[in-house]
């Protein structure tokens, strides 16, 4: 079984480092082209490098989002076990990528907005929070995120036990649909993005509620460690 | 819909000039042009015209004769590039990029303007017998999109006042609509209903008469890039861009507020009047200050209540509350 030996070695020794580097690239694109911008040569951030910046560090915290949610789905499929190994680190570089879209539109758009001044960004968030919607559901979001992103290490799991584990990461589901929210809540007019994103967690979602209430229907509970 | 019934011992339109005598006056003009007669023609341009018109009709391209004057800002105009290369015309796509990549797919020659309404002179007109293409003015305007981001751009045109009293609207038009171009074909953003198309626009009439109020023909000098709204658009400087509309092929006289496209599918967010007004947010975002596109990545300024034309068009909106009239 050559197929099955590749893929062995494969999962052993590569999956994690390129996933790792294939969550790394967008960050690093983004930064050489900043790097680029601000050296004054030809880059690919556009006319309104900030607002590129917004969107392409939400669109790929969005999207990383969805990938390590649809990684359980993936195995079902699959029966490929060792994809399980990379799905944590899916998770925590959607964090990642959360809170460099947080940081950007904290330093690029309200500290500026208030002139250079610290307290004036805070009253600034306040303001956001508090005033529009789609700032409250990112925010609502990405402090979701942070108690997931914490205990998304070894020790934690074992600290916490499996069970508890897992019960406190089910909330990355409405989670995700309020970061799906955020998206909807931010775009002007009848935009397609938010309908296709929301679409995929749409069809992840009814995924695990099917799983769910087949489990249900069996007389005996299954040992599951996803 | 208003239209208005000519009496009965009007001309219909089509025949208040001969078919010979219009075609020959055209080739008077392009005679004209061809020898470089333009100046004397009274253009007054610093340069020669040397404008490309693919049928005889309007130009479709390349430099236009202009002439300057004073309804200019200190700042320093937005990059030519960044003007034409950073649109919202939805009509072509709701990225950034997407008109500058796809409005060439709009046929803007011929062109013709059907105009409606409470107004002497109705029915279906050329552009080049709308507009004075051997008349045209220079006027370096602030655009304040409600995006929150500003440009300076260098309009070339006319007043719309000009324009609109050519039609001799009546005394029931107390207000005016704009309706954009729409081709399924041509527009491919128009396949998705993010609005409900044509796009359309309105002003009340005595901001439409207003000195600033401008219909563009082109920008820095040349004829206008599809992207930006060719063959002709609107320009209301005190009022946020959507209200610029892009591409007119129908103006309105009409004796109540019109729709229009933004006001429709958000009327919580987008008013009928749409003054820029620091003071009063977006209710997704402030609007106390913008980002000036291509001046770097940081360049900020604070926005100007009426985006600094308060002289010229606060008395329009005496005694009314502008946060309620948004």
């Amino acid at each position: 079984m050559a197929k099955s030996t590749f893929l062995r070695g494969f999962a052993k020794d590569w999956l994690k480092p390129l996933t790792f580097w294939a969550l790394a690239l967008p960050g690093l694109w983004l930064a050489w082209q900043w790097g680029l911008l601000l050296n004054g040569a030809p880059n690919d951030l556009g006319f309104n490098p900030i607002e590129k910046t917004h969107r392409f560090l939400g669109d790929t915290a969005l999207r990383i989002l969805l990938i390590s949610l649809a990684i359980t789905p993936f195995r079902d499929l699959t029966r490929w076990l060792p994809i399980m190994k990379i799905r944590r680190r899916i998770g925590l570089a959607a964090f990642w990528y959360a809170a460099a879209h947080l940081a950007a539109y904290l330093g690029l758009d309200l500290y500026l907005a208030a002139g250079m001044s610290w307290t004036g960004m805070w009253a600034g968030l306040g303001e956001d929070v508090v005033e529009r919607v789609y700032i409250t559901l990112g925010m609502t979001a990405f402090i979701l995120l942070i108690p997931l992103a914490l205990t998304s290490f070894n020790v934690m799991v074992r600290r916490l036990g499996a069970r508890l584990w897992q019960t406190l990461h089910y909330s990355v589901y409405p989670l995700a649909v309020i970061a799906c929210l955020h998206y909807g809540f931010m775009v002007k007019g009848h935009q397609l993005g938010p309908w296709i994103h929301g679409g995929i967690l749409a069809l992840l979602l009814a995924y695990r509620a099917g799983v769910w209430i087949r489990s249900r229907m069996k007389p005996q509970p299954v040992a599951s460690t996803s | 819909m208003l239209i208005s019934k000519p009496h009965r011992w009007q001309l219909p339109e089509r025949a208040v000039t001969s078919k010979a005598d219009f075609l020959n006056r055209r080739q008077i003009m392009a005679t004209a042009g061809a020898l470089g007669l333009a100046g004397l023609a009274g253009c007054g341009a610093a340069e020669e015209s040397s404008a490309q018109t693919a049928s005889g009709g309007h130009p479709t391209s390349g430099p236009l004769p202009f002439q300057p004057t004073g309804y200019n800002v200190a700042d320093e105009s937005t990059p030519y590039e960044a003007v034409t290369g950073y649109n919202n015309f939805y009509e072509f796509g709701v990225g950034k990029d997407d008109p500058a990549r796809y409005a060439s797919a709009m046929t803007t020659d011929p062109w013709s303007i059907e105009i409606e309404g409470h107004a002497a002179r109705t029915g279906r007109f050329a552009l080049e017998d709308v507009v004075d293409f051997s008349a045209l003015e220079e006027r370096i305007y602030r655009l304040r999109c409600v995006e929150a981001w500003s440009m300076v751009i260098p309009w070339i045109g006319v007043p719309l006042a000009n324009i609109l009293r050519q039609f001799e609207p009546t005394s029931d038009a107390r207000y005016v609509q704009f309706i954009t171009y729409q081709d399924a074909g041509e527009m491919r953003g128009t396949r998705t209903r993010v609005l409900d198309w044509p796009y359309k626009e309105g002003l009340r009439m005595d901001e439409a008469m207003n000195e600033l109020a401008f219909l563009a023909v082109g920008l820095y000098g040349e004829v206008l890039p599809n992207q930006n709204g060719a063959p002709i658009r609107l320009v209301v400087p005190w009022k946020y861009g959507y209200k610029s509309i892009k591409s007119i092929v129908k103006i309105r006289f009409v004796s109540d507020e019109p729709e229009t496209s933004w006001k429709q599918s958000a009327p919580r967010e987008y008013g009928f009047y749409s003054n820029v007004n620091p003071n009063r947010a977006h209710p997704r975002w402030s609007q106390a200050s913008e980002r000036v596109i291509g001046a770097g990545p940081f360049a900020r300024r604070e926005t100007e209540m009426f985006n600094g034309y308060g002289p010229e068009v606060a008395g329009l909106y005496a005694g009314m509350d502008l946060i309620e009239n948004h």
